[in-house]
């Protein structure tokens, strides 16, 4: 699914297929009995990352544009960091072992003890909201930022900038046949 | 789309009940999964499906674009003015104790009004998100900046 996503030239056809795997990873969440994991996969990558790519699909390009050539040093970055990833996988605890540090930790004082400091069945929301609230402070104010960014790349009016870049291509020619004219004659 | 008549009839049937489920999951977030960022995605997203449907224009008179400013940060300032209220009752910054007197009313109390501020800032940014995108192209006509896409 993901190298079908990433070989995809037509970009609606990624987009649906981006929302198909986040509905996948939903799924696996749910059947990983993480219910708030679960909800949010699907609402935000299902649902409102699809709306606003095809949003912006809206004002770009179906296709995506031909590169020709392979970019060597990219694959080399992207194989060594992957098989230092798989490399690290290596010495992760077994899943689900007891002794696991995600079970050792501070888990067990948030099972044990959220219920009787806060009265809130849910624990990721005991968690979420009251032992780690300035994180999601943080979280709230990164939303924030994403808004005001977008506000202030899109809220100006739009010029006739097209006009503008052809007059200075046209420029740029100029100034090229005049440097080689320049140095024909110099020559 | 808009001439459709099985969509419109369908969406509005739809729209209340997906702005209900979101009120659901921001309300009852603290008894089953949910909480404000799922609950803000899906209430903006009734919202989108509404644009879609109705239109940009319909839609920015029920919720204003002046709205959505207010609101996305007042949903920050209302889980910041929770933590400094924490400080001046004599606690920690976001410490829920001193908000009530009972232990556990004073955590629900917290946890309830900051899930709140966090599901108004999310669903006023996604909206104005959607509506700055949806509204350039018509920006662009009047404009009259040429379309150099297909």
């Amino acid at each position: 699914m993901a190298i079908a996503i990433v070989r995809a030239k037509d970009l609606f056809a990624a987009a649906m297929l981006f929302a198909i795997y986040s509905l996948l990873s939903a799924a696996l969440f749910a059947v990983l009995d993480a219910g708030d994991v679960a909800l949010t996969e699907a609402a935000v990558g299902a649902g409102i990352s699809t709306i606003l790519v095809l949003a912006v699909l809206a004002l770009a390009r179906r296709y995506e544009s031909a590169i020709d050539g392979h970019n060597l040093l990219a694959l080399a970055v992207v194989t060594v960091t992957g098989a230092a990833l798989i490399y690290a996988t290596l010495d992760m605890p077994e899943f689900g072992a007891p002794d696991n540090p995600a079970q050792v930790h501070v888990g067990p004082y948030y099972v044990e003890q959220s219920y009787p400091d806060m009265g809130v069945p849910n624990m990721v929301a005991a968690v979420l909201a009251s032992y780690r609230s300035i994180d999601t402070l943080g979280e709230a104010f990164v939303i924030l930022t994403a808004g005001l960014a977008v506000y202030a790349l899109l809220s100006p009016k739009p010029r006739r900038r097209k006009r503008r870049r052809r007059h200075l291509r046209r420029q740029l020619r100029e100034h090229r046949r005049h440097r080689r004219m320049h140095k024909g004659s110099s020559s | 789309m808009r001439e459709n008549g099985i969509l419109r009839v369908v969406a509005r049937f739809l729209i209340p009940l997906i702005m209900l489920f979101g009120l659901y999951i921001q309300f009852h977030g603290e008894y089953s999964p949910g909480g404000g960022f799922q609950a803000g995605i899906v209430f903006a997203a009734g919202w989108i499906l509404f644009v879609l449907i109705y239109g940009l224009d319909a839609a920015l008179q029920v919720i204003p674009e002046r709205a959505m400013y207010v609101l996305m940060v007042a949903g920050v300032i209302l889980y910041c003015a929770v933590g400094i209220a924490g400080v001046v009752l004599g606690g920690h910054f976001l410490d829920f104790y001193p908000l009530l007197p009972g232990k556990h009313a004073a955590q629900q109390f917290g946890i309830i009004t900051v899930e709140f501020g966090v599901g108004v800032t999310v669903a006023t940014v996604v909206m104005l998100i959607f509506t700055l995108f949806a509204r350039r192209k018509s920006e662009w006509k009047a404009a009259k900046v040429e379309d150099d896409q297909p």
